[in-house]
């Protein structure tokens, strides 16, 4: 730790947040020492061209960082912030799990038998196109609670990118791993235990490392869009939802309060999912 | 076609080494016998039992006849040990805690001693293919196929891997079918040396190489040794050419 903190990777990579973030205080705070009169020749320029002179974006209207640090205390002691990270991260467990658990023997089913690649695969193709977000009327429709269709989405957020990978690796994997494992004397299920499945593991790494990010893409929108599941306002609807409440309720300082939790959030899962996937494939660090 | 007219007898116990140009059809050869490809006629047999004839184009893979590969095959997902015991224990032939003190065993007799639990990414490429030979050997088999194993090395290391295989062959008689393009190689290692032609790939000259086992490095420097690359060295090249244009003509 000590030796980290006094590397320059780490020390590039705090100078390089800090002046962000001052960079945004001076840009949020612009309204305070710049004149409006600054913009007109640029919002004259925009009506020249024949755009409505408004059509100027500005980050004064941004809130600044100091403001978010202030909201975002704020609502550290609040429950419903929590139960909105809890209510996020439940779903994008819940959807990714159920992901891994479906997708990955329904990949190496497609890889290993000609039968079922011939009968499940084109519907898989078909499907696999439409956005897991145009699901979203059909599925609250279909599943009985708000809350399943918000996990089915996820679920499909992480699903395809899952059984896409697993298929490709498992397909990937040299002929002379199996020439050789046949020649030793394996059964085809020896095969598939000890070739097939260790081959196929860092592409199941990769694709749920892939498949982790879409699901937070994923349960974001779908909050917003389905109103964050049956909670009363404000309270347990999700980060998404946070963000799109405090929207609602105009305050901009907690939008971005949502929109950093959600970066945290993913960054977690990210990082747990790599340490998990270091457990997995040891081997790979070898090279 | 890949083989044709080919027809090559190995005693038991033999080094035999197949030489011939990239793309000739060696490998083709190789895998027929190991089972991995069909034949379209003839007939290969080992120790009387027919591997695959007319009838039955495809022989079966077996521990009999283990293949170690041009750019090896040891599980990356395994330890050497795991790849070491991986045959005897598939086979049933050996309770894993018996699988485990042959392999160490045979590690060891093979300067592996060390690297028992080191993933094979981990270890130099010459230590890959002796831990590739000594799983093999595991498997008591009757013969060891091996092709190319020493493409990808460095000439050093090569002549160190090649003292090796024949230190590990005097422990272990079993028969070698050896596959290289590489004259020198052949000749160090082989009882016999089989030049073949370029496709079809047949035995174009067999040469017996009267230089007594066991040999060392100082055979390379040796008269006799000399004169054998002398005598098939026009044979080679000829072959070399005639695959070189033909690839040409490919291209």
């Amino acid at each position: 730790m000590k030796k980290f903190l006094s590397s320059p990777a780490f020390w590039r990579g705090a100078a390089s947040i800090v002046v962000f973030l001052v960079l945004w205080e001076i840009g949020a705070r612009s309204k305070q020492w710049m004149s409006p009169e600054f913009f007109m020749p640029f919002k004259e320029l925009l009506g020249a061209m024949g755009f409505k002179k408004d059509y100027l974006p500005w980050i004064g209207a941004v809130p600044a960082p100091s403001g978010v640090l202030k909201a975002w205390i704020a609502v550290l002691g609040q429950q419903g912030y929590w139960q909105s990270w809890y209510m996020s991260m439940f779903r994008v467990m819940g959807g990714f799990v159920a992901a891994m658990i479906v997708g990955i023997p329904f990949g190496l089913m497609l890889a290993v038998s000609r039968v079922a690649h011939g009968v499940g695969f084109p519907v898989f193709e078909v499907l696999r196109p439409i956005p897991p977000l145009a699901w979203v009327p059909a599925s609250i429709i279909f599943w009985p609670t708000q809350e399943l269709a918000i996990i089915f989405i996820t679920f499909l957020g992480a699903f395809y990118t899952i059984v896409i990978n697993v298929l490709g690796g498992a397909r990937s994997i040299d002929v002379r791993y199996f020439q050789a494992a046949q020649s030793m004397g394996s059964s085809n299920w020896d095969i598939f235990r000890r070739v097939i499945l260790p081959g196929t593991l860092p592409s199941i790494v990769v694709g749920s490392a892939v498949g982790m990010g879409i699901t937070w893409e994923v349960v974001v929108a779908a909050e917003m869009i389905s109103g964050g599941g049956s909670q009363q306002a404000g309270v347990g609807g999700g980060l998404g939802f946070f963000i799109w409440n405090s929207y609602v309720g105009g305050s901009y300082e907690q939008i971005v309060v949502g929109m950093i939790s959600i970066g945290i959030a993913g960054f977690i899962s990210s990082e747990l999912l790599r340490w998990g996937g270091r457990y997995a494939t040891p081997w790979l660090k070898a090279r | 076609m890949a083989v044709d007219h080919c027809s090559l007898e190995i005693e038991a116990g033999e080094i035999c080494m197949i030489v011939g140009p990239s793309g000739c059809g060696k490998t083709t050869l190789l895998n027929a016998i190991a089972g991995f490809h069909d034949i379209t006629s003839g007939r290969i047999t080992m120790d009387g039992e027919v591997l695959c004839s007319d009838d039955k184009p495809k022989s079966t893979p077996g521990p009999d006849r283990i293949v170690v590969f041009q750019n090896g095959a040891l599980f990356p997902w395994k330890s050497n040990l795991e790849n070491v015991i991986f045959g005897p224990v598939m086979q049933g032939k050996l309770a894993r805690k018996e699988a485990i003190e042959k392999g160490r065993g045979m590690m060891a007799d093979a300067g592996l001693s060390g690297v028992e639990h080191n993933y094979p990414g981990e270890v130099s490429s010459g230590m890959r293919r002796r831990v590739e030979i000594v799983r093999a050997l595991m498997n008591d088999p009757k013969a060891l196929l091996l092709d190319e194993p020493y493409r990808a090395l460095d000439s050093l290391t090569k002549s160190v891997m090649h003292e090796a295989l024949l230190e590990i062959y005097y422990k272990n008689k079993v028969t070698i079918f050896f596959i290289t393009h590489d004259l020198e190689e052949a000749i160090f290692l082989g009882h016999r040396v089989a030049i073949m032609t370029t496709r079809p790939c047949k035995p174009k000259k067999v040469l017996d190489v009267d230089i007594p086992h066991p040999r060392d490095y100082s055979v390379l420097t040796s008269k006799r040794f000399r004169e054998l690359i002398e005598e098939t060295n026009d044979a080679v090249h000829e072959e070399a050419l005639k695959a070189f244009q033909a690839g040409e003509k490919e291209g």
